[in-house]
């Protein structure tokens, strides 16, 4: 993997010496689309759901010790913080770094990749630059949008359910969200994005034999990243709220 | 290290293995410019792994690989590529990129390697596939073209950036005799005409002697005879008699 990132980081310093732009920008555009919106249905209706049964239960228990109204609050920053970049990192992984995978392991196994190396494009850099940067760029903007769902999806089920008004509701997610939640969750975003798109390339463009070697490595792949975000999101946890509690 | 004369490849003592197998061992042969070299061999005897060499996407473990002068094996992988760019390949698969059309395929070594316009692309575009008979097919992706008309795109992608040397791995393998005509008479049109040098990996035995001005009999990792064709009509040496006896060469 730390070769692949140095071969990348090399090639785009070959391209830069030339004079040549490190990737075309409509792959990267055509990537962005694929990866950013035609993942925002998925993000949405998972988010809005887990939204949803999240303020629904911990309604019901705050309820008895009469303290449902801190309902709002504990779903806008556990979302914000947690659960947007967490939920948009699992949802990216199964289906971006999946199709990735699956992708670039076509290709290596066709021997595609093979040719694209032999014409001396750099195919490293060709294939892995577009991908990269359009699910690293566009996991924050999923996650501000996981993360709305989810509070549009808790707010309901508030009104409807536990006596909490809309305008109560996102009176007290405006007053208890902080602008740290806010740049924690974005910036953990970025780090699952790039995660994604590097274990995703790297296991594509190390497939060995044939369509099993696909089927494998696209497996690896999603369960590779999966783990990966979670653990990560973790250790992230930890150093957040040791250092700037 | 520069070559001397006017060898446009040369290989010296080249030795390489894979997974502790010896792949090849000592190969050494020099080709000048303009010439056709067909290598032949059995299944598995290298025949493929030397193009890899030559287009530096293998390494071999000792010995020097030459091109026009400069040794591939010690380029910096910036030198590597523009070397590449003067060595195109045309793979037994084909190898065209699935997502893209047969044009944009013919098109993308010029846009990822040249500074040429989009006009100038367009027209290099369409008169390579002019050249291959495939003027109708640019707009069909690679999916939906024959086994014959994938290894005439990939050869017109290989000769897009009008390489002073072309590798053919197989290019007949899998085709039909019209087809397999039509990919030799395209080499030996690049030959006569563009004075284009060549190296092909082929099991036809009649291409291989129609195509050829020099041949190369690879055996299990050693080149066990170089020279003309004649050389190898005449050979004596059993291994390759027997090879040209199964395939009932034709005489021309």
């Amino acid at each position: 993997m730390v070769g692949m990132m140095k071969g990348v980081l090399s090639e785009i310093c070959e391209r830069l010496a030339k004079g040549r732009t490190p990737f075309r920008l409509e792959h990267a555009l055509l990537q962005g689309h694929r990866a950013g919106v035609g993942s925002v249905p998925m993000v949405i209706l998972l988010s809005l759901f887990v939204g949803l049964t999240m303020a629904l239960l911990t309604g019901y228990q705050l309820r008895i010790f009469g303290m449902v109204t801190l309902v709002p609050a504990v779903v806008s920053v556990s979302f914000t913080r947690e659960l947007g970049p967490l939920f948009t990192g699992i949802v990216l992984a199964s289906r971006i770094g999946a199709a990735y995978t699956a992708e670039l392991g076509a290709m290596t196994a066709g021997g595609e990749v093979e040719a694209i190396e032999g014409m001396g494009i750099g195919a490293r850099r060709f294939l892995v630059v577009p991908r990269f940067l359009a699910i690293f760029l566009l996991t924050p903007c999923l996650a501000v949008i996981s993360t709305l769902s989810g509070i549009f999806g808790a707010a309901l089920i508030s009104e409807l359910l536990l006596d909490i008004s809309y305008d109560f509701f996102f009176d007290q997610v405006v007053t208890n969200l902080l602008i740290r939640d806010v740049v924690s969750g974005i910036a953990k975003s970025f780090l699952f994005g790039a995660i994604i798109g590097i274990i995703a390339c790297y296991k594509g463009l190390s497939v060995k034999g044939g369509a099993v070697g696909v089927g494998t490595a696209t497996t690896s792949s999603v369960v590779t990243a999966i783990s990966t975000v979670i653990v990560v999101d973790s250790l992230f946890n930890i150093f957040i709220l040791t250092f700037f509690p | 290290m520069k070559a001397e004369g006017k060898n446009l490849v040369e290989m010296k003592g080249v030795k390489l293995a894979l997974s502790e197998k010896v792949i090849l061992e000592d190969v050494s042969f020099s080709l000048p410019k303009g010439e056709v070299l067909v290598v032949m061999g059995l299944s598995g005897c290298g025949k493929s792994t030397l193009l890899g060499i030559l287009m530096g996407l293998l390494t071999p473990d000792s010995g020097i690989v030459l091109f026009k002068g400069d040794d591939l094996t010690k380029m910096t992988r910036s030198n590597l590529n523009v070397a590449r760019t003067q060595i195109g390949m045309v793979f037994q698969n084909a190898a065209l990129i699935s997502s893209l059309t047969v044009a944009e395929n013919v098109a993308l070594p010029l846009e990822e390697l040249t500074k040429k316009s989009t006009s100038e692309i367009a027209e290099i575009v369409a008169q390579k596939l002019k050249l291959v008979d495939l003027e109708d097919a640019s707009e069909k992706l690679p999916s939906e073209l024959s086994g014959g008309m994938q290894k005439r795109a990939g050869l017109a992608r290989a000769l897009a950036l009008e390489p002073e040397l072309v590798l053919f791995d197989e290019p007949s393998a899998g085709l039909d005799p019209i087809n397999s005509k039509l990919i030799d008479e395209l080499i030996i049109k690049l030959r006569d005409q563009e004075k284009v040098t060549s190296i092909v990996v082929t099991h036809e035995m009649e291409s291989a002697f129609i195509l050829a001005t020099q041949m190369a009999f690879l055996h299990e990792g050693k080149i066990l005879l170089y020279g003309s064709p004649d050389d190898f009509r005449n050979s004596k040496e059993p291994t390759i008699s027997d090879f040209l006896s199964s395939f009932k060469v034709a005489e021309t």
